[in-house]
């Protein structure tokens, strides 16, 4: 057991990242994950590594595609304007099937927002962030320790299932420090056969591409993308339950959010009511089953979101609208409290859902 | 004796473009130093968005299509992650000088060590003919109708001129493929262009003045005409950066 | 004399090879259409041609081969 180290969850992420045989990072100022980019441009020189910082988000990913079709392991990281701007690319990244780490360190929008913490990238990340039919795998950590276990997870499924993988945080995880133990057994990554590094007259040449102009044929990888996804939502959904054997109401929170809620729940507990978490871990695919398995048991589902209400469709979607699901939010930057949040699990407790 | 025959590096497809159109000869001349310089085998080349867009399918070392206007920020991703490949990037005007400015520039003044062979035929091909960055004063396309008004539009970017400006491009060169000579010229610009990557030099780009018949409304013949009667008295062919020269001249 | 060799299906019939000859060797025919519907480029007086290759320079579609 390697020991516990105190660290900024964008340090850990960075650092995680290198761990996992991330060589290459391109990137481009923002708040608030600039740390990330800081880290990795003292690590990286040491290790043989690339720094780069780009003219733009739009460059930085298109440097990232670049790499990711030799098929090394890269990432760029950013915060919610940056990513809207890296847009393109992951459309391009998906379209192309190739393998990449995107870390979204969320603030307040739309526009340019503000630069505290939030969660309203959520549709942007799962819903697919861009034009075209497509999915990112997206890992949502609760921690500092999660932040760097996810950045490895990560990196890991994106090789498997030659996609995007995106950690989405927000600027709480970012900055708050926790120690963390940096412990893992990095599997070699796969075999990359299509990757573009030249042919060395031994083969074929590889073409890394997303145009596909007979629609029979598009329509074809995009069925075959699908049935990629498919498996994806098979066995690699993440999801954490507290305390939801005897729960009357459950609470569905991700990231800071959940960090709150337990909180809420903890007191709610005191005062006689059962409550539990439902706390997704992967946002895509989204832990549909726990939540239809809990729309059998109990009478209502709170959604915590620092956002005007993004996860809650999926929620209804998950629970057939069989129980009501309330919001509990703040926007803008804002985190619900835990009084807020208990007020909330009583008012639904009390039949106040709607 | 063979005197003239298909390079190796260019593959045996037929080539989407236009009858006439100049495309086809800069991609040749592109295989035929892949062959000479023998480099086929570590060469990954970058295809853009535009009339060249399905360039991936016309050479035989590996290809990456990429987005409108981010083949330097693709290329330089390869490069970074696979430094003893030889890089190149395919672009036309509105890829290069329009959408992907930002990336040209940044890649040129990190003097990134790539190639790019930069196709300015004044006009979106693609499609189907409309106003370029650079297209000429008063030259009438799909959407200047009633020609360039530069009052209105602004003039045309003159690539090689303001890469010159700064400190990082190793090697800058405007030809054209509008005559045997020209396009001997040319061959030998981009066949240095390539030999400066191979040599750890740094970032070179071949401004390639290039026709099209087509959305010029002229036939292939005339087009070429009009490239010395038009072109190349707005864009005048010359090395407009040569570093290593430069450096031996002062010696 | 030197010997021309044509990849008549895949010629466009753009006539770039034909303004170039010095010797006017070659020309479109007219009366023949290949696979895309081209009058492609034929030899009339190979018996000419010097070998130069700058029809084959000029040809954008590298349909041309020559030998000497």
């Amino acid at each position: 057991m390697a020991d516990k180290v105190l660290m900024k969850g964008n340090e850990a992420i960075a650092e995680a990242a290198i761990i996992a045989g991330c060589k290459h990072y391109f990137g481009y100022p923002i708040t608030p994950q600039t740390e990330i980019a800081a880290y990795m441009a003292k690590r990286m020189p040491k290790i043989g590594g690339v720094f780069l910082q780009a003219e733009s988000e739009i460059a930085a990913i298109n440097m990232v595609y670049g790499v990711a079709a030799t098929g090394h392991r890269v990432m760029t990281s950013s915060s919610s304007p940056g990513i809207s701007l890296k847009g393109e690319g992951l459309s391009y990244l998906a379209g192309a099937d190739l393998p990449s780490l995107i870390v979204n360190v969320q603030r307040g929008g739309p526009g340019l927002g503000g630069i505290q913490p939030s969660q309203s990238d959520y549709f942007q990340a799962t819903k697919g962030g861009a034009h075209g039919d497509f999915h990112m795998i997206v890992l949502a950590p609760a921690s500092v320790q999660e932040m760097a276990d996810l950045t490895v997870k990560g990196f890991e499924l994106a090789d498997k299932y030659r996609m995007t993988s995106m950690i989405l945080a927000d600027g709480t995880m970012g900055q708050m420090m926790e120690p963390v133990a940096l412990d893992y057994e990095i599997a070699p990554a796969p075999e990359k056969p299509w990757a573009t590094v030249g042919t060395k007259m031994a083969r074929e040449h590889n073409i890394v591409n997303s145009l596909f102009l007979a629609p029979e044929e598009l329509e074809r990888v995009n069925f075959e993308r699908y049935e990629r996804y498919a498996a994806i939502k098979e066995n690699e959904t993440m999801y954490e339950e507290y305390m939801m054997e005897d729960a009357d109401i459950c609470v569905a929170a991700f990231g800071i959010a959940a960090r709150v809620a337990k909180n809420a729940i903890n007191e709610a507990r005191k005062q006689g009511i059962k409550v539990g978490l439902i706390r997704p871990i992967t946002l895509w695919p989204f832990p549909e089953a726990p939540f239809k398995k809990a729309a059998d048991k109990v009478k209502a589902v709170v959604s915590v979101e620092l956002s005007m209400g993004q996860m809650i469709e999926d929620i209804r979607l998950a629970t057939e609208c069989k129980v009501p699901v309330s919001l509990c939010n703040r926007a803008g930057g804002m985190i619900p409290s835990p009084e807020q949040v208990l007020e909330a699990i009583k008012a639904a407790n009390n039949g106040g859902a709607k | 004796m063979v005197v003239f025959d298909k390079p190796n590096a260019l593959a045996d497809a037929s080539m989407h473009y236009c009858p006439g159109c100049t495309h086809g000869i800069v991609h040749r001349l592109v295989a035929e130093v892949m062959d000479e310089l023998g480099i086929e085998g570590r060469t990954i080349g970058i295809a853009p968005v535009g009339c060249s867009v399905m360039a991936y399918n016309y050479f035989n070392c590996d290809m990456i299509e990429a987005a409108h206007g981010r083949a330097p920020a693709v290329a330089t991703g390869v490069k970074r992650a696979e430094p003893d490949s030889i890089v190149f990037t395919y672009q036309g005007d509105g890829d290069l000088a329009s959408i992907g400015m930002a990336e040209t520039v940044h890649s040129a003044a990190r003097n990134e060590n790539i190639t790019i062979i930069f196709i300015n035929n004044a006009i979106y091909g693609m499609t189907g003919g409309q106003m370029a960055p650079t297209t000429l004063p008063g030259q009438v396309t799909q959407t200047s109708p009633y020609g360039r008004d530069v009052n209105h539009c602004g003039f045309p970017i003159k690539v090689c001129e303001m890469l010159s400006e700064l400190d990082g491009p190793e090697y800058l060169e405007r030809v054209a493929v509008n005559n045997v000579k020209n396009v001997k010229n040319a061959k030998k610009a981009i066949k240095k262009a390539f030999q400066n990557q191979v040599d750890g030099k740094g970032f070179s780009l071949v401004e390639v003045i290039s026709s099209c018949p087509t959305n010029w409304g002229m036939t292939p013949k005339k087009a070429l005409e009009w490239i010395d009667e038009k072109m190349i008295p707005y864009y005048p062919l010359g090395v407009y950066k040569d570093r290593t020269a430069a450096k031996e001249e002062t010696k | 004399m030197a010997k021309l060799t044509f990849k008549t299906d895949k010629c466009k019939g753009c006539g770039l090879c034909v303004d170039v000859c010095p010797k006017k060797v070659l020309v479109l025919a007219k009366e023949k259409i290949n696979k895309k519907g081209h009058h492609p480029v034929e030899a009339v007086n190979e018996a000419d041609c010097i070998g130069c290759a700058f029809c084959a320079t000029m040809c954008p579609d590298c349909i041309i081969k020559v030998e000497r």
